[in-house]
This record gives structure tokens, C-alpha cells and sequence, in this order.
């Protein structure tokens, strides 16, 4: 089953039209598409790190300069991330824009990633991440640009969770 | 050679740069030198005062940005020398200070007493200049060429095993971090 280039395509165009030119990523299979279109675009700048706890840093950073900026990483990069997300995102204040490869859920065959699908929501509602579930290329821009809004105005690690409805081929 | 030195020795070049710190004796050694609403001493998140370095280099490209490590929190964080490398930005100057301690957590040893040696590292991890000091004079020498190289650098300065005798000061985190991000962004808007 092959990784939607149409929704792929629709996600990059919703994170640059939300003003987006920062973005920290460490790739997975269902993210290579998406990090390859920002990767492409001069406009914006894509950090490529070795461990998605860099992301909290780069994205801090990008704050106090006054730039937007994301984060895009698998579950099992957010959960590598935890410690800065509490110890610098929430402590600091920082509107850290996650999103999450959505791995381990209904639709996924490799067994490896069914423990992160299964723990994910419930770490995310214990350190009191608001975040939203991206299923439907419908709902994409509603979504994306509500959970940017919410993290700029409460100063808040906020998280969009990619599902497997959207980011493969049906 | 003594950290605080070291810090004295280039706190007059430090007011031209945005200065990322990381907590412990860095930070309250810089701060008893004379706290500057461009300085940031990141209280936490060890091994990351270099990520949010890289962050604002990227985001501030015009500005020199100065991040002030520790061998404990970069040996946290290695791949953020990698990290660094991939981007280069050319206006980040990486210092670290190797006092081979866990100074702020119990003085334990860390690898750098057992040899690992951090500016090998850093070069081998891809940082077009990696250098190192170990006196006062060499130290001023090095930071104020790595300003001028317009090339990023880590300077990994051996200090002695040293600090202050207490690690909180009066100035609150979030003060510190909302007066900073309102100097970076003012430099935008200038």
C-alpha cells in the first residue's frame, strides 16, 4: 500500500499556507513524501535531525526569532520526545506544532509499531497535549490552522495526529 | 583556566550576540557577570541549549548567535553536532565547556574524564571548524575568531572542575524568556 502523494501534497501546502518555513522532521516511511516537498521548497527550511528531541530545541528557537515553525516525526519520535516537551515546551512556554505519524493504529501491518499506536493518545492527554486526529483531507486546513492558533495564543506544545486514512492510498 | 574567565574574558563581544546558555554554573556565572535582556540560560531540557542555538540561527540568519554548553548536556545530545553540521549555519558559534563534571548534579565524572574527546567529535560529526583552548588567552583568541570566521564552530574550552556555591538566581524563567524573545523579535523589526 503506497503513501498518498495527493494528501502529502495537501499536507506541505497547508503547513506552508499556515506560514510555516521552519520545520524540523526526522523521516519514517509515511512522512518521506511530505519531508521531500518542504525539502524542495527555498522558501522554507527544512532541519533534518538524529533524534526528535532536537525538534523541541530547534522550534524554541524559531519562536523567540519570530518564525513559525513544525515538527514532523513518528509516535515513537514523539515518545523520545516527552522529557523536552514537558522540560521545554511546557515549562518554557513554547507553541511547539507536532505532527505525529499516527503508526501501531487499525490499518497497520507491521506489529513492531502496535505498542506506540497504543500508548500514544493516552501520554498525550497525561501531559495535557491538546491535539487532533488528521483523518480526512476535508478536514485538513480546519484542523491544522485551529491547533496552530490554540498553541500561538496559549503557548502550548499542541499535536495533529496523521492517520492511516489519510496518509495512504486507499 | 577558570570558566568564569573565560566568560569575563569575551563579555563585552557577548552584548553584539544572541547568547543561549545552559543551566547550572554557565548560567549563573554569566548572569553574576551582569544579566542582558539578549541573553537566555535555558533552565532545563540538558543537551538542547544547542537545538534552540541552531533554531534561532536559522530563523535570525542576520544575527550571530552564541551557544554556551556543557560537556554533560552536549554528550546528552550528540547527534546535535550532526544536526548543526547539516545545516551550517554560518552565524552560530557552538562554545563548550569542558569541565568533565556534572558539576550542577552532584559533581560526578563525565566521559570527558574518561577521554572522550568532544572536539574530535564535533569534527567528526561534520563541523567545518572545530577547535579547542586551554587558557584564557587562546580561549579569547578562538571565540573572537570564530565571530569573524562566518563558518560555524565549536569551541571546546577544558576549564577547571569549579562553579558557584548555589545554582538558583533571582531572575524568574519565564521573565528571562518572554524579555528575550521580545529582543529577538525587536531586532526584526529595527
Amino acid at each position: 500500500m503506497p503513501v498518498s502523494q495527493a494528501n502529502s501534497r495537501l499536507l506541505y501546502q497547508t503547513i506552508k499556507a499556515c506560514g510555516i518555513r521552519i520545520v524540523s522532521a526526522l523521516p519514517e516511511s509515511w512522512l518521506v513524501p511530505v519531508i521531500g516537498m518542504i525539502a524542495a521548497d527555498p522558501e522554507m527550511k527544512l532541519v533534518q535531525m538524529a533524534k526528535e528531541e532536537e525538534g523541541v530545541g530547534i522550534s524554541a528557537g524559531a519562536h523567540f526569532a519570530g518564525v513559525n515553525s513544525a515538527m514532523i516525526v513518528p509516535n515513537h519520535g514523539f515518545l523520545a520526545a516527552i522529557n523536552p516537551i514537558v522540560s521545554l515546551g511546557q515549562l518554557y512556554k513554547i507553541p511547539l506544532l507536532m505532527f505525529i505519524a499516527y503508526r501501531g493504529t487499525f490499518g497497520d501491518p507491521y506489529p513492531w509499531h502496535t505498542p506506540g499506536g497504543t500508548v500514544t493518545e493516552p501520554l498525550l492527554r497525561t501531559l495535557r497535549v491538546p491535539y487532533e486526529i488528521l483523518d480526512a483531507p476535508s478536514t485538513l486546513e480546519c484542523r491544522v490552522r485551529g491547533a496552530q492558533t490554540l498553541a500561538e495564543a496559549s503557548l502550548l506544545p499542541v499535536a495533529l495526529l496523521l492517520k492511516h486514512e489519510l496518509m495512504m492510498e486507499a | 583556566m577558570q570558566r568564569k574567565e573565560c566568560l569575563r574574558a569575551v563579555y563585552p563581544q557577548l552584548e553584539q550576540c544572541l547568547v543561549v546558555t545552559i543551566m547550572g554554573a554557565v548560567a549563573v556565572e554569566l548572569q553574576g557577570l551582569g544579566h542582558r535582556p539578549n541573553f537566555f540560560y535555558l533552565q532545563h531540557a540538558m543537551g538542547l541549549a544547542s537545538s534552540l542555538g541552531l533554531g534561532l540561527a536559522l530563523g535570525l540568519p542576520e544575527q550571530k548567535v552564541v551557544v554556551l554548553d556543557g560537556d554533560g548536556s552536549l554528550l546528552m545530545n550528540l547527534g546535535t553536532l550532526s544536526t548543526m553540521a547539516r545545516s551550517a549555519p554560518r552565524n552560530l558559534v557552538h562554545v563548550v565547556f569542558d569541565n568533565r563534571s556534572y558539576l550542577s548534579a552532584g559533581n560526578s565524572p563525565t566521559a570527558t574524564a574518561a577521554g572522550a574527546d568532544l572536539e574530535g567529535i564535533a569534527r567528526a560529526s561534520g563541523i567545518p571548524r572545530a577547535v579547542s583552548a586551554r587558557n584564557v588567552e587562546e580561549f579569547r583568541a578562538a571565540f573572537l575568531s570564530a565571530l569573524d570566521a562566518g563558518q560555524l564552530t565549536t569551541l571546546v574550552a577544558h576549564v577547571d572542575t569549579s562553579g558557584p556555591s548555589d545554582w538558583l538566581t533571582d531572575l524568574g524563567l519565564l521573565e528571562n524568556r518572554f524579555q528575550f524573545a521580545r529582543y529577538c523579535r525587536s531586532l526584526v523589526q529595527r
